[in-house]
């Protein structure tokens, strides 16, 4: 667990490879998030995005460079990945409630077991997170009673649960109609208020330009263009040019 | 006995071993071609409209399939013999396993054609095919392809169950193993190998059946198919 | 000797419908034990453990049962060691029960889907938690239905623990042929009696299929 001392960065990735067989996915993938800072990554489908988001929770194991997440070494084969994943939340475009425990259930699971909450504290803990994405009513329904959003609420919520240092989002409202997208993303907005650290893989474009305070575009592995939010509205590659001018950047 | 394990003075009776091993794959290739067949047209009988024949069916498939092998063996070798028919150890335990196997079939075959969706047998009433070129090329040959992997478990499993023959005399692998280790006294040995023996029969058997599944079904063979 | 059929012969195929019960349930008992351990081997994370456990599954899946109880009375026998006719039987029924069952329920492990899995380890749960918490609560629900039908197998195999002289229901049948020699009948009343023993648990696997709504067809060693 060595602390990177240069700078303050809370997610940093230096020249990542990866690959999937021949597939070259990641072909030296460089971005930095600092504290309090949310970061969009964009780009076509297929660009790498989810898996450079995965490398940081060591969902997939790099070929080369370095990750350094709140001190820990990602790309090192002796990285303590349960110290890891209690600094790091993640959430994922199909929820991923466990089915079989109610929502409370959820929640309190993994501050019990991996922190050793004794269960009245970890009760009131996700209350408090549950009030957090507006779902109080909720706690003692199972998963299959809500609604997509109300899924995708409560999965913020388990995760914020485990008060994580930074969050990752891999496309949480893809799933989603427009409507429950708003209620969603309204919850994700309070975070960034409220100081989160943030990294989040989306396509929705006028979301990323309005609480973003840096954009990484991705394009066939590389990071191609980055730069203040600002840069969706006057990009400067060709490329970034033709993705936001495709009708991404609406509403 | 001793201790000593002596695996050449039971090895030595290889042809015995050998014309068992063939009798059971002889048991349960017979018994799989008519059973197919036999299941096949049990699966059927089971689709059909008319309720005696789809209840028979029903009947034939629960009775066998909630009942031990071995007890049907005897029932078909007595049965018979109680009619004052005389037939071989070996017809009758082809006809016991294909009786067997047929059950099993008309189950697996049931669930391949349930498969098939109807707009798939719309689509070709649309194009004018006669009932009975929609049963084979619409319905029974997809029905086979999708469970095939099913299907040919069921048939290895046979060859295996068809070691209870040696109840009824046939001389197939297992009988084999009981006259060798009466005579040498080295029952461990005898059943060791006859064990090892199956092994690789079944692997023979599935790979035999993997290969004959990329021969028949090209799609497969172009898609990749696990073994 | 000789004579019809009384109350006494009844009697005594209860009795040995009842051992068939007995070794029935000591199979799956002990099966289900050495199946679990096998289940959780095959997805090992260590290859060496992995590899063993699929050779086991492979070589007991590639043997008759027969053979195995064979192995296990006479072939132990001949080396020394003389076990009882309930112990061989229970021994192999265990082992074999144990192949099978532990390849359907590594099946229904594997069928969570594995994003559960990775929402279970982005939160940081060790790999015992994963597995006792969220895998397993998941896993026996598609498990319960292969395992009840599989149970029909189990009684159904049982009687094959008469060929090494385990008095259970077809050893009683054989024994009550032998004083009355109507071995078509007797044989009749004896798959009668497998028949009322094996049709509720098929029933029961079949319903309890249908409310998961899955089909699975289901493979049955004869
Ligand atoms: N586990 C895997 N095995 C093999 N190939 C993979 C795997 N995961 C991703 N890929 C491939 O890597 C490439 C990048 O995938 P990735 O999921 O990172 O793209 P993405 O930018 O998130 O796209 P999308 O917007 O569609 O989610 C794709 O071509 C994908 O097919
Ligand atoms: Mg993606």
């Amino acid at each position: 667990m060595q602390q990177n001392p240069s700078s303050d960065s809370i997610v940093s990735l230096r020249d990542v490879q990866k690959s999937f067989g021949s597939l070259r996915v990641l072909d030296g993938v460089s971005f930095a998030v600092e504290r309090g800072e949310v970061l969009a990554l964009i780009g076509r489908s297929g660009s790498g995005k989810s898996t450079a988001l995965r490398c940081i929770d060591r969902f997939e194991k790099v070929d080369g460079g370095e990750i350094v997440v709140c001190g820990h070494r990602v790309d090192r084969p002796d990285v303590d990945l349960r110290a890891l994943r209690q600094d790091v939340g993640i959430v994922f475009q199909s929820y991923n409630l466990f089915p079989h425990l109610t929502i409370e259930q959820n929640i309190t699971l993994a501050p019990c077991a991996v922190k050793g909450l004794a269960n009245s504290q970890a009760k009131d803990l996700a209350r408090k997170v549950l009030a957090q994405v507006g779902l109080e009513e909720k706690l003692h329904a199972y998963p299959e009673q809500l609604s997509g959003g109300q899924q995708q609420r409560a999965a913020i919520a388990r995760s914020l649960a485990m008060q994580p240092k930074v969050m990752l989002f891999d496309e949480v409202t893809s799933a989603l109609d427009p409507e429950l997208t708003a209620e969603v993303l309204k919850v994700i907005e309070q975070l960034a208020a409220d100081g989160m650290t943030m990294v989040m893989v989306t396509h929705e474009m006028g979301f990323a330009k309005g609480i973003a305070d840096r954009i990484v575009f991705m394009h066939r592995g590389k990071v191609h263009e980055t730069g203040p939010a600002s840069i969706l509205t006057s990009p400067t590659t060709p490329e970034l040019t033709q993705f936001v001018g495709t009708g991404n950047l609406k509403s | 006995m001793s201790l000593q394990l002596d695996f050449p003075a039971v090895l030595e009776r290889w042809p015995s071993f050998l014309a068992g091993a063939v009798l059971t794959l002889e048991l349960a290739a017979f018994a799989t071609v008519l059973g197919a067949l036999l299941g096949t047209l049990a699966a059927v009988g089971r689709g059909t409209h008319n309720a005696l024949i789809s209840g028979a069916c029903k009947v034939y498939v629960e009775t066998i399939r909630n009942t031990p092998l071995l007890v049907q063996i005897f029932l078909v070798y007595f049965g018979l013999a109680s009619l004052g028919l005389k037939f071989s150890a070996f017809t009758v335990a082809v006809a016991a396993l294909t009786i067997n196997v047929g059950a099993y079939t008309a189950e697996i075959m049931r669930a391949g054609f349930e498969a098939i969706p109807r707009g798939q047998i719309e689509a070709a009433e649309g194009l004018a095919l006669s009932r009975l070129q929609i049963y084979w090329h619409i319905i029974l040959l997809p029905a086979i392809e999708k469970v095939y992997p099913a299907l040919t478990s069921q048939f290895v499993l046979l060859m295996l169950a068809s070691s209870v023959c040696s109840q009824i005399s046939a001389e197939e692998l297992t009988a084999v193993a009981n006259y060798i280790q009466s005579d040498t006294y080295r029952a461990f040995e005898t059943y060791i190998i006859v064990a090892v023996l199956y092994v690789i029969l079944s692997l023979v058997m599935r790979a035999g059946f993997w290969g004959l599944g990329l021969v028949l079904f090209p799609r497969r063979r172009r898609l990749g198919t696990p073994l | 000797m000789g004579g019809h059929l009384n109350i006494n012969h009844l009697m005594f195929l209860g009795q040995g419908a009842l051992w068939t019960i007995g070794l029935s349930v000591i199979a799956l008992i002990g099966g289900g034990i050495v199946g679990f351990v096998i289940a959780l081997a095959r997805i090992s994370p260590l290859k060496s453990v992995r590899i063993a456990s699929a050779v086991y599954v492979q070589l007991i899946q590639g043997t008759p049962l027969l053979v195995i109880l064979f192995l296990g009375y006479f072939g132990l026998a001949a080396i020394g060691l003389k076990v009882s006719p309930l112990a061989a039987a229970g021994a192999s029924l265990t082992l074999y029960v144990a192949a099978y069952l532990g390849e359907i329920w590594r099946g229904c492990i594997q069928s969570v889907p594995k994003p559960q899995w990775e929402a279970a380890e982005g939160l940081a749960l060790s790999r015992t938690q994963r597995m006792l918490k969220v895998i397993l609560p998941q896993a026996i629900r598609i498990a319960t239905p292969p395992t009840v039908g599989f149970m029909v197998q189990i009684v159904k195999n049982t009687s094959l623990a008469s060929v090494v002289g385990f008095v259970e229901l077809m050893r009683s049948g054989q024994i009550v042929n032998n004083s009355l020699f109507e071995p078509f009948a007797i044989y009749a009343i004896i798959a009668v009696i497998y028949f009322a023993m094996c049709y509720p648990l098929s029933l029961f696997s079949q319903r309890l299929e249908r409310r998961m709504g899955r089909g699975r067809s289901n493979l049955a060693p004869a």
